[in-house]
């Protein structure tokens, strides 16, 4: 990043481009939006998990002829949501997998009438006998999907497992579940579509991946490429929520509007967007590890399986992710993971922030606190001496290049955390009270972009384009939701153009004016799509240079004079980048081998609980992150990126619980479906290390899902630290405490609490 | 918004006698409305039945917070805000001002009236196990006249109370005589904000030479009405705090409470935390009596 300038934009808090709009309430979000003529669009769903739609009444006491409505019979291309498997109908036409499963919709002019009308349609069913768990589809008594119920199976095999259990001095196992959770967005999920003959169809929605929605629109309306227009609007948060459910959505607007042939705006409450759309898959993980007399990993099998409800979507993608770092940022001389993804009949699960890898960690962290319990050292010692270094091998046999150091960041870890001490003071106040303190740690890595060849396949292109005014564009389908594409993006073309921040802006995702650049998804914006763009911008000073217009270095002022003589000779000036694989990059598909990610992302959590023996809730007092992401191109957006993960995680570790019925969400409210307050958080204190990365833009990886992993293991330790007792599922509530307690010791802890109370 | 607003109305007398001889004329046909914090979280979600309403927000006999020598008579229409803002309240019944606190956020307090926590009688709404401690007496109308009723005789059943259809409560009187007592309430919800209680405890109690000379307990969310522990009470008073006390202490509330397992928590918990809490005002007690 040796600019000839003084100007250091990159690394900067530079003000976010769309923050001024946002805080004035400028910016357009779908639900702000009307088109002349709109309908309001409602979807009937299934009351039931499993069964056959045996027939559909109207009640006559509603105005029908009012009403658009649709069912499947009415979808002019294929009945399914394009994704990978294409097993997904778009509306259920015979068979009902899932609760809430779309089957029919409805519009009005008038969006009060809608509830009713959704209320009046009676469908009767024939039901079959569903299955809700994991352990059920596993048994496969009920087959519910495909031959087995399973979506996906990965094997990763490394070295000689079945050779070392002879030779272990200790063989530690462990399970380990982790439950479903709702990503929470603000926004809930909304989108507008219009339809006509010459156009085609053009949808406007809160969505985190344009050309996801342009594939989907594509097959279900029968549509040529050019007749389906797909329009980002300014997205209230998505978290992975908006990466697939926005292709279902838009196809039920498109529909209704194809139908109308009037504008349909579809904008879900809260309650529908809970109830109907995706969570993070719940998951189960088995360990099995042999382990030398002095804490070394020898080796070890992994099973790893996650609940991927009624249609495969992405679960594929998410066992993939989870399996890669299922083995945790240690070195495993020899390792078998195992790993599905099965059927159940709920919604389906989905994208949600870190993929399958918070799931997998989640298990790998909690045990290797249970390896450091039976060796009897510390959860300190028994990660130092298993930690990857350079040179060596991950469980796909990737070899580690970079320069990362983990012991070294797990003791300033140690240190910021100021660890040893209140260890050592804990144990002491302990003795008394019903305030029980812990110390916990968790130690992982999430890899950034795409997996294995993800980046090959997606192919992406990025543009970057000046106007005769000076003024650069940055064309991307990367989308903002408020984690900062577009700041960043415009940091990273203005540095590689010696401009001022201000001078760059980047265009409203929109599939007829930006080329695909992929899903904005994986921790791949700044990394993957950045370096797209450091290179397209650099493109644009060296046909400008090319053309004799601007020398090495340049004024703004001659930057424009520079485009004007350009475009006024050539029409336009724009620069086109498509990603191109590092060479030496091997990854086999088959054998789930090879290298995973161009970069990981490393970190060492610190988290400092207490337990209060009266409530029997967990409180996180303090949080340490500290992580090595290559480079911070941001510092206040990365720092909020970290901090919103591990309150997320907090989430996920110790509140949000999805309360499950037949397959279906019942607490889809906020009132019962608990995510943490402000007034429910620590300090959440961020540190970064910064090692740079030769794949990234300026050295950067990914940040955004890497505080996901590391948080629930490292708060689930801290309570066992503190009270003794071993947990190994999550959401860990204040009840799940209170029946362990009384299981273990309950006696013991209160009468010791109570007669120092009577007597203080 | 899942209501159709065409299949409501809403009429807005403004003055008490105009409220009252509109529920008298037709007497279950209205539901009177003030802040609409609950109300309107049920119309939102398409579940409000009724579909009359009569506003109370704009009357202003049922607005004031009155002090006299020996009591404080709130109107039923006084807000959260308003009573955690309010001197007196904070002083001399910071049970009440910090129940106030807990309930929903900035915007619900500044809309929630306390005549409406009661009339909607949750039996997890967060201010009336303090108004329990604290023997507070309600003042119901209507244009047959108006009656005094004990609080803690206002509620029969589960949302069921002995207010009558042409009835509002007009006001809520609080003895003050409470100001040598020390007081605890803690309640345990989900969160530490905006959060549905799963067990509430409002306490008070004053001790003289180790003895309890007078407790009062109240739990909110352990039976279908808010709760004062009668028989607890009986059990602690003339005794002197010690943990031997205790094991009976849990077992008399144990009697006394009807938990139910729910979509916030079980049983078990809440019979549990009961317990705890109430050892924890015990040791409160105990523990400030021997500082003053």
């Amino acid at each position: 990043m040796a600019s000839s300038n003084e100007r250091h934009i990159v690394g900067t808090s530079v003000p976010r481009k769309e923050g001024r709009d946002k805080v004035t309430g400028a910016a357009r979000y779908v639900d702000d939006m009307t088109l002349p003529g709109m309908l309001y669009g409602a979807t009937v769903r299934s009351k039931i998990a499993r069964g056959k739609i045996k027939k559909i009444s109207f009640d006559p006491g509603v105005l029908w002829d009012d009403f658009v409505v649709v069912t499947a019979k009415d979808i002019p291309g294929k009945n399914c949501i394009a994704l990978i498997l294409d097993d997904q109908p778009c509306l259920a036409a015979e068979t009902i997998n899932h609760p809430e499963e779309p089957i029919l919709l409805l519009a009005h002019a008038d969006r009060h009438k809608l509830r009713k009308a959704v209320e009046a349609v009676t469908i009767e069913y024939e039901s079959l006998p569903p299955v809700h768990s994991l352990e059920e589809s596993e048994k496969q008594s009920t087959i519910i999907w495909g031959t087995d119920n399973v979506f996906k199976k990965f094997l990763v095999e490394k070295g000689e497992v079945d050779s070392v259990w002879s030779q272990a001095a200790h063989i530690v196992e462990g399970e380990y579940f982790t439950g479903a959770q709702e990503q929470l967005y603000i926004e809930n999920n909304g989108v507008i579509a219009s339809f006509d003959p010459q156009h085609g169809v053009t949808v406007w929605g809160s969505l985190q991946c344009p050309y996801y929605v342009h594939k989907a629109l594509l097959a279900l309306c029968g549509l040529p490429e050019n007749k389906v227009r797909v329009v980002q609007m300014e997205t209230g948060g998505a978290f992975g929520g908006k990466e697939e459910y926005p292709s279902m959505i838009a196809g039920h607007a498109a529909l209704l509007a194809m139908k109308s042939g009037r504008p349909v705006k579809i904008v879900y409450d809260r309650m529908e967007d809970m109830v109907a759309t995706t969570k993070r898959h719940p998951s189960r993980t088995r360990h099995r590890t042999a382990v030398s007399k002095d804490g070394k990993i020898l080796g070890g099998e992994i099973e790893f399986v996650i609940d991927g409800g009624a249609y495969a979507t992405l679960s594929s993608v998410v066992l993939s992710r989870g399996t890669i770092h299922a083995g945790g940022p240690y070195y495993w001389p020899s390792v078998r993971i195992r790993t599905k993804a099965v059927a159940t009949n709920t919604p389906p699960h989905g994208a949600f922030r870190g993929f399958g890898a918070p799931q997998s960690l989640f298990a790998m962290e909690r045990h290797m606190d249970r390896i450091a319990e039976v060796v009897g050292i510390s959860p300190i010692e028994i990660r130092r001496r298993n930690f990857l270094k350079p040179g060596q091998t991950t469980t796909t046999q990737q070899t580690i290049h970079e320069k990362i150091d983990l012991d070294s960041l797990l003791s300033r870890a140690l240190e910021l955390s100021d660890y040893h001490a209140k260890k050592k003071r804990f144990a002491v106040e302990n003795k008394t009270g019903t305030r029980k303190k812990g110390m916990g740690i968790a130690t992982f890595l999430h890899g950034a972009g795409f997996t294995g060849s993800g980046e090959r396949y997606l192919n992406s292109l990025v543009g970057v384009e000046a106007g005769a005014d000076g003024v650069v564009r940055v064309l991307v389908s990367s989308a903002e939701f408020g984690q900062g594409t577009n700041t960043v993006l415009c940091q990273i073309a203005a540095e590689a153009l010696d401009l001022p921040y201000e001078n760059v802006m980047i265009a409203q995702p929109d599939t007829t004016v930006v080329p695909n650049s992929g899903p904005t998804v994986a921790s791949r914006t700044a990394m993957i799509v950045g370096k797209l763009v450091q290179s397209a911008a650099v493109g644009i000073k060296r046909t400008l240079s090319n053309a004799g217009l601007l020398g090495d270095s340049y004024t703004p002022e001659q930057f424009r004079t520079a485009c004007r003589e350009f475009i006024a000779a050539h029409g336009a000036l724009k620069s086109e980048v498509r990603y191109d694989a590092p060479p030496g990059v091997y990854w086999d598909d088959e054998k789930y081998r090879g290298e995973a990610y161009a970069a990981f992302a490393w970190a060492v959590y610190v988290a400092e609980v207490s337990v209060d023996l009266a409530s029997y809730s967990v409180t996180v007092d303090d949080f340490v992150a500290l992580q090595e992401v290559g480079k911070v191109l941001h510092p206040v957006l990365a720092e909020g990126q970290i901090t919103g993960g591990v309150a997320q995680a907090i989430g996920f570790a110790l509140y949000e619980k999805v309360i499950w019925q037949d397959g279906r969400m019942v607490n889809n409210q906020m009132t019962n479906y608990i995510m943490p307050t402000s007034a429910d958080l620590p300090p959440i204190r961020v540190f970064f290390e910064q090692n740079g990365n030769i794949h990234g833009a300026h050295g950067a990886k990914g940040i955004g899902e890497l505080p996901m992993d590391g948080p629930a293991p490292a708060i689930v330790n801290a309570v066992e630290d503190a009270i003794g007792v071993r947990f190994n599922s999550i959401p860990l509530l204040p009840e799940d405490l209170f029946e362990a307690l009384q299981r273990e010791s309950l006696e013991a802890v209160t009468s010791s609490s109570n007669s120092t109370r009577g007597t203080r | 918004m899942r209501a159709d607003p065409t299949d409501y109305k809403l009429v807005s007398p403004g003055s008490l006698q105009g409220v009252l001889s509109l529920l008298s004329a037709e007497p279950k046909r209205w539901l009177p409305i003030a802040g609409g914090t609950d109300v309107m979280v049920l119309y939102s979600a398409g579940k409000l039945p009724n579909r009359n309403l009569v506003n109370l927000w704009n009357v202003p006999e049922l607005r004031q917070l009155e002090v006299f020598p020996d009591r404080i008579r709130i109107g039923a229409t006084c807000t959260y805000s308003s009573l955690r803002n309010h001197a007196i309240v904070s002083r001399e019944f910071p049970l009440l001002a910090t129940a106030a606190s807990w309930t929903g956020g900035i915007a619900n307090q500044n809309r929630g009236t306390l005549g409406g926590n009661i009339a909607n009688a949750s039996p997890a709404a967060d201010s009336l196990p303090a108004l329990l401690v604290y023997d507070a007496e309600l003042t119901l109308v209507s244009l047959r006249g108006e009656r005094r009723v004990p609080y803690r005789e206002f509620h029969t059943g589960y949302k069921k109370t002995v207010l009558a259809p042409d009835e509002l409560i007009r006001d809520i009187s609080l003895p003050r005589r409470f100001s040598g007592y020390v007081t605890y309430t803690r309640k345990v919800g989900a969160r530490n904000a905006q959060a549905i209680s799963k067990v509430c405890l409002a306490a008070l109690g004053r001790i003289a030479n180790g003895v309890i000379q007078d407790v009062h307990l109240a739990l909110g969310s352990v039976a279908p009405i808010p709760l004062r522990l009668t028989e607890t009470e009986q059990l602690l008073i003339a005794k002197k705090i010690h943990s031997s006390l205790f094991g009976t202490v849990r077992r008399t509330l144990i009697q006394e409470i009807r938990p139910i397992d729910d979509i916030r928590s079980t049983a078990r918990y809440r019979t549990a935390v009961a317990g705890n809490l109430v050892v924890e005002f015990l040791g409160k007690l105990t523990a400030e009596s021997a500082r003053s």
